[in-house]
């Protein structure tokens, strides 16, 4: 292999050194730790409480157990995926690391692909103990959706690690003062996701751009699944395909703000 | 102010051979502009550098000094003008030198939390370096770092956060070393025990070093030769006593005087 192949590959080795730093990170701070349980924890409490007053009242959601507990997880998932992606970026420029980094032979591929990993780990953290909590107050097992709950849990990832790529490559070339972005950008998205109703409910000129997000098609997904015990596939079929689009629409334009953070210098910086 | 237009970096110049000393070039420099909207950071500069020299670059704050060091990291893109580390184009090639590479500056900091063992083995991952305990231990013992080595780097003192950043830029043994403001903020005692380090270094392995600095003492004491830069622009270019002597001055804080309230040296007014 000549040497420029070697050194144009994806080094696992400078991914396990970055995901080794998250989590060194990660553990050197139980408070940071314990939020992620917390706040998971918090959600699916309060509306699992709903849920079951609602089902109580209400026929339909008697018989569509499950629908606003399964919408919770997995909104969880689509908003803490990104989150934990998010925040391991936005760990580099408070700790003004990002020179050493982007100096150091790490390539944006890898930094990006760190990320992803540090995204399923602080999910994991977060969301498990979440299932176990629907399970043991609303016996409502998450895991029992089986092999469907891959796709659903895949598509979701993929857009998850979408929005972070993108919102990361804000902050990089607009610094701290878009942070805020991190934090919002994916509730901007929750009505138009149809995460807790159907896409039907919405005007027609909505259902339009609602379809266009790969998060619907899996909130459809689950309702067909928990409702009318029907998988479809179709649905997941076309949420992989978006999510394609959109990883490699984000993926590109994270290295055209890179590239234009290295035109003005903010890398340099980091602040806002 | 005219902003000239972007030049494409093939059609620039490769940089004279007489541009510095001769032997190998470590970095060459070619018609290195950088503009910030309408301010002109650097100004079509050119300079080569010889492997194994040791170069400082002096300038007062905005002279173009940490720009420079930038560009030549990659860390920022010039508007035009051609940069080659090590015999490869930045920062196109970046990938064949980044390794070989490494630098220190007062802009970025290691990350707070994490011990210095911690951040020295992630960063002796990144650059793939074999042996890393050793090395770490190393570095620990040549730079007096084992009394704090698990400690966190965010409860380390200003000077032992200035050996752990020196140890992060040592951990791969680069060829090419880049230190904006090495000893900034460091008392005298420390700051001539890492002028002291660096140059052991640079003998030992043979390195080049490229510095900014404020600090001229430290400038006459460790550079085989000085780049003078103000408003964006070389304003000279020699070995420190080369230059004292022009100037007719005996130290380069007078000659940085000289240069900063615009006294033109001894035959070199136009």
């Amino acid at each position: 292999m000549s040497e420029i192949t070697v050194h144009r590959a994806i080094s696992w080795h400078r991914i396990q050194a970055m995901v080794l730093r998250y989590w060194y990170l990660l553990m050197s701070s139980w408070p940071r730790l314990l939020e992620l349980i917390y706040w998971p924890a918090l959600q699916i409490i309060t509306w699992g409480f709903l849920q079951n007053y609602i089902a109580q009242n209400d026929n339909f959601f008697a018989r569509a157990g499950g629908t606003l507990i399964g919408a919770v997880i997995l909104w969880d998932i689509l908003f803490r995926g990104q989150l934990g992606f998010s925040i391991s970026f936005l760990e580099e420029m408070w700790a003004r690391n990002l020179g050493n980094l982007m100096m150091s032979p790490l390539k944006p591929i890898e930094f990006l692909i760190s990320l992803m990993i540090m995204s399923l780990i602080r999910l994991a953290i977060g969301v498990i103990p979440m299932t176990l909590l629907a399970l043991f107050f609303f016996d409502f097992n998450f895991f029992a959706i089986g092999l469907p709950l891959i796709a659903f849990f895949c598509n979701l990832i993929f857009t998850s690690w979408a929005i972070g790529i993108f919102v990361s490559g804000l902050v990089l070339r607009n610094g701290l003062g878009a942070e805020s972005i991190v934090w919002t950008l994916m509730f901007g998205l929750m009505p138009l996701a149809c995460v807790y109703y159907p896409v039907s409910v919405l005007p027609g000129w909505l259902q339009w751009i609602a379809w266009t997000l790969p998060p619907t098609y899996v909130f459809e997904g689950m309702r067909a699944l928990l409702i009318n015990q029907t998988f479809r596939s179709d649905l997941m079929v076309w949420s992989l395909a978006i999510n394609v689009m959109l990883l490699i629409a984000s993926f590109a334009i994270f290295l055209a703000l890179l590239r234009s953070a290295k035109r003005v210098g903010s890398l340099l910086g980091g602040g806002e | 102010m005219n902003v000239p237009e972007m030049v494409d970096s093939e059609t620039v110049p490769a940089p004279s051979p007489a541009a510095g000393p001769q032997g190998p070039a470590a970095i060459e420099v070619a018609h290195l502009i950088k503009l910030y909207k309408t301010t002109r950071a650097v100004d079509d500069i050119s300079f080569r550098i010889a492997r194994g020299s040791v170069t400082g670059l002096l300038g007062g704050n905005g002279a173009g000094k940490t720009t420079t060091i930038a560009m030549i990291m990659g860390l920022v893109l010039p508007t035009s003008g051609r940069v080659q580390v090590l015999g490869h184009a930045m920062p196109e090639q970046s990938a064949e030198v980044l390794g070989r590479m490494n630098f220190e500056s007062p802009y970025v900091d290691m990350p707070m939390r994490l011990t210095v063992r911690q951040n020295l083995t992630i960063f002796g991952r990144l650059y793939a370096v074999k042996n890393l305990a050793e090395r770490i231990e190393r570095l620990a013992s040549d730079l007096d770092l084992k009394d704090f080595l698990d400690r966190a780097n965010g409860k380390l003192s200003a000077g032992q956060k200035t050996r752990v950043a020196l140890a992060k830029a040592l951990i791969n043994q680069p060829e090419l070393l880049l230190l904006d403001e090495p000893t900034a903020s460091l008392d005298p005692d420390t700051a001539d025990w890492v002028r002291q380090h660096l140059q052991n270094y640079r003998k030992t392995h043979d390195a080049t070093i490229l510095l900014a600095s404020h600090n001229m003492l430290e400038v006459e004491r460790l550079c085989d030769r000085v780049i003078i830069m103000k408003r964006g622009r070389i304003e000279d270019d020699d070995s420190p006593d080369q230059i004292m002597a022009r100037y007719n001055r005996t130290t380069l804080e007078d000659v940085f005087l000289d240069v900063a309230r615009g006294r033109v040296a001894e035959g070199t007014s136009s």
